[in-house]
């Protein structure tokens, strides 16, 4: 099933840790993007409501910072699963046959790039390096890295995570 | 600390601590994605448990380059190199080796113990001794959690020099004599730049560290940035003195959160010791560092739009001139430099530009540091000095291709690379040689390929890659690569023709004249060089709807040798498409029509009757 939007659903304790982060860093040159990234850090996402949320605090218009987070792929409009699967299709990953564990999760999972299973616990995305070309293929569950894949493990590292 | 007495007293006890203990080296970069960090604690538990605690040290290290063979350990004294280590062997070398003094021959890296009378260290092996690490010269020997441990190995020094003793045109003069050029791509040469920047009136000026490594397959930066963060603090800040910035930023791509903690500890213990921030080594010089994350846009690691995005925007390429020496960030002069680059620096000012120039050819010094991959045997990070052949990399170093397969091509210089055909394994990898083949060095990354890759296919690859990466704000790139794309996909599918052929090719010259930045201009480069060395594969898909390599699904075909089939019934049986035909000890035939390509049939035969082309 893939992710439809569902209602924000942000607490006031988050909302304070934004403010703070906004009030520590607004009168930086070139904030923005540093007070995005936290504030994905903080509600795992960055939705309207918190955007907007950052245009109030900064005085920055709502149609840049909507702009910047489409920009950047780092930025998620949307919520991830509890578990983000994230697999490298970069050029040493595809080369040793990360395409295949990239088909094979999607057919296990029975989800496309960037969409989440019904029961919120696994997104799967695909990136672009990780910086573990060495070891390819690569994914990453979360902070897990896994490397040196093939497909006969996956449900054995799936199942880790169940 | 003030003086050069303090900095090298500091340095004396810092060896003299890391002497005294045995060290326990286990590389926490890239295989932690194996397992190292479980090795790292089993170590610290059966140390701890064994009383050993005040001899041995554990030392989470970057990448020792050899990452194919990980989790890797090494402990000194020795240099002894222990391969594929995992929590469940510690016990044993604790025992044995730490306890007993007898290294564990079974899980040792087996051509250290190929001669049974000794055991050679990691550096004699064929790997690693053609190696000359200068940028990786501190990876996987120090922790890079310690300023001491980088100042044991002359540390700081180049910038207590450059204070004290040197004016800034006199390192400016040193980086031009030594030859240097950026590693981030481009080949620029490093001191003419700095002149530029230095020449600059307007303040205040910034000195940034280009560490967005975009060129997916490509590691070298990251395992800097990991395994010895301090070098490149210690580089800007030297480039800030000599081009007269105080202001500097690292952007490193957001992909690397490791590389990231590493520096925000660095950057707070050279603040510490006085090697950073205000009036460094109490000279009166400022210089402050600042970390900025990418968000995951290849464009990102060109110049204008690096600094684009940290102004806080989109982070689109800006129309040139104004050079941004001239107008960079924040419409300030600025000097941009790759990671690599920068980590080459404080040697070039201890040793001097003779030193440095005697490395390499004449017109592309000092090393560079390959981040090899693909189908090799041994895929890691590789440093040699510039003029290497790609054979002695690829053979004699890194060991040939896996199951005695043949080499095709390696790609270097990534999406906006070209591809190197097996008629040039004796290429010099120099900037200028890679050029005239129709390469080019890129920022290092080098794929390898067998004759099971397809060269259409990779091509189509990048093209996908440079697709989803162009910022969309010129029209050459945003739709000139699509539409190549669109080629390609046809050619793969085998309903292109030859027109469509002389189309890719008008495309890719169209492109690569009219787009704004370096993406677009480079993006055809892939196309280009497969077309030049890999016609025929081309046209196979074309005219005989045939893929050599047997990877364009579509055109793949799996036959069924009559003469060598012996009616088992096997294939059919696991065809999920009941594709296949034939009585019991009969051949069998497959019907191309039903047939899904899935190629179980050919995994079930075991008599080798099937084959796919
Ligand atoms: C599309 C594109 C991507 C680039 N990506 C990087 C990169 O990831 N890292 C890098 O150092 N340089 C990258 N460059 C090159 C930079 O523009 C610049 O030349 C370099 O950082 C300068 O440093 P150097 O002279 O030390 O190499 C890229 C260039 C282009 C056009
Ligand atoms: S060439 Fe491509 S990436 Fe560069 S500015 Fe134009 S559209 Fe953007
Ligand atoms: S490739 Fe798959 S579908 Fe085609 S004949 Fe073989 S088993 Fe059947
Ligand atoms: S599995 Fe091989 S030998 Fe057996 S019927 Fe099929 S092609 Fe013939
Ligand atoms: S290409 Fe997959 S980790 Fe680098
Ligand atoms: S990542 Fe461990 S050796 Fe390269």
């Amino acid at each position: 099933m893939k992710s439809q939007t569902l209602p924000f659903t942000g607490t006031p304790e988050q909302a304070a840790e934004l403010q703070k982060v906004i009030a520590e860093l607004k009168d930086q040159p070139g904030a923005l993007m540093p007070i995005m990234q936290k504030a994905q850090g903080i509600y795992g996402y960055l939705p309207i409501e918190v955007q907007k949320m950052i245009a109030d605090g900064t005085g920055i218009p709502i149609e840049k910072i909507y702009g910047v987070s489409t920009f950047y792929a780092q930025f998620n409009l949307q919520p991830k699963g509890k578990y983000r699967i994230s697999v490298c299709l970069g050029t040493a990953c595809y080369v040793k046959g990360g395409d295949k564990i990239w088909d094979a999760l999607r057919k296990k999972l029975g989800i496309g790039e960037g969409e989440c299973t019904s029961d919120r616990k696994f997104s799967l995305d695909s990136c672009r390096c990780i910086g573990a070309c060495g070891m390819a293929p690569v994914m990453m569950i979360n902070d897990d890295v896994y490397g040196r894949l093939t497909v006969d493990q996956l449900d054995g590292i799936l199942a880790k995570y169940n | 600390m003030k003086t050069l007495e303090e900095l090298l007293k500091l340095k004396a006890e810092a060896q003299a601590a890391m002497a005294q203990k045995t060290r326990v080296l286990v590389c926490c970069g890239g295989c932690t994605s194996s397992g190292s960090l479980k090795v790292t604690a089993a170590f610290e538990k059966e140390i701890a448990a064994a009383g050993l605690a005040d001899k041995v040290q554990v030392v989470k290290t970057g990448c020792m380059g050899l990452c194919s063979q990980g989790p890797i350990v090494v402990i000194q004294p020795g240099n002894i190199f222990y391969s594929h280590i995992d929590e469940l062997k510690v016990g044993k070398i604790v025992n044995e080796h730490l306890m007993g003094g007898k290294p564990v021959k079974e899980f040792l890296y087996p051509e250290t113990v190929a001669d049974p009378d000794k055991i050679l260290a990691m550096a004699e092996t064929n790997f690693y001794k053609k190696q000359l690490c200068l940028a990786l010269r501190n990876c996987g020997h120090i922790s890079p959690l310690h300023i001491e441990e980088y100042i044991a190995r002359d540390g700081y020094e180049a910038l207590w020099r450059c204070l004290n003793e040197k004016k800034p045109e006199e390192i400016v003069q040193t980086m031009i004599d030594s030859g240097l050029r950026g590693r981030g791509g481009a080949g620029f040469p490093t001191g003419k730049k700095w002149l530029l920047a230095a020449q600059q009136k307007e303040t205040p000026k910034y000195v940034i560290c280009n560490a967005d490594e975009g060129d997916p397959g490509a590691f070298m930066d990251r395992s800097v940035l990991e395994g010895d963060p301090h070098v490149i603090l210690e580089a800007m800040t030297i480039a800030g003195y000599a081009t007269g910035s105080h202001h500097g930023y690292i952007y490193v791509r957001a992909e690397y959160p490791i590389a990231v903690q590493r520096l925000e500890i660095a950057i707070d213990q050279a603040h510490k010791l006085g090697v950073l921030g205000k009036n460094i080594f109490e000279t009166g010089f400022d210089f402050d560092i600042e970390l900025r994350l990418g968000a995951g846009a290849f464009v990102c690691g060109e110049g204008s739009a690096l600094m684009t995005s940290i102004e806080g925007n989109r982070g689109e390429p800006r129309q040139k001139p104004p050079r941004s020496a001239e107008k960079g960030l924040f419409q300030k002069p600025s000097l941009l430099n790759n990671v690599e680059t920068y980590a080459n620096i404080p040697q070039i000012i201890l040793k001097g530009a003779d030193w440095f120039k005697a490395i390499g050819t004449e017109g592309s010094t000092g090393t560079k540091v390959f981040a090899v991959g693909g189908k090799i045997n041994n895929t890691g990070l590789v440093e040699v000095p510039m003029g290497t052949t790609l054979r002695e990399v690829v053979y004699d170093i890194c060991g040939g291709i896996p199951g005695g397969g043949k080499f095709k091509a390696a790609q270097t210089g990534g999406p906006s690379g070209g591809c190197i055909p097996a008629d040039h394994l004796d290429v010099k990898m120099d900037f200028d040689s890679l050029k005239k083949i129709g390469s080019m060095m890129g920022s290092g990354g080098l794929i390898v390929m067998d004759e099971h890759t397809c060269m259409v296919d990779i091509a189509k690859f990048f093209l996908e890659f440079t697709v989803d990466e162009s910022c969309g704000k010129c029209v050459p790139c945003r739709i000139g690569t699509r539409r190549m794309l669109d080629i390609l996909n046809k050619i793969t599918m085998g309903q292109a023709t030859m027109e469509d052929l002389d189309k890719l090719e008008e495309l890719c010259s169209h492109i690569q004249q009219n787009s704004l930045c370096g993406l677009g201009q480079s993006a055809p480069n892939p196309v280009v060089s497969t077309l030049k060395y890999f016609r025929d594969e081309y046209i196979a898909h074309i005219v005989d709807k045939r893929c050599p390599a047997g990877v364009c699904k579509k055109l793949v075909r799996y036959t069924i040798d009559k003469t060598k089939c012996k009616g088992c019934t096997m294939c059919a049986r696991n065809c999920p498409a009941v594709a296949i035909s034939g009585s019991i000890r009969q051949p069998h035939e497959i019907d191309q029509v039903k047939c899904l390509k899935c190629g179980a049939c050919m995994s079930n035969c075991k008599f080798g009757a099937i084959s796919k082309g």
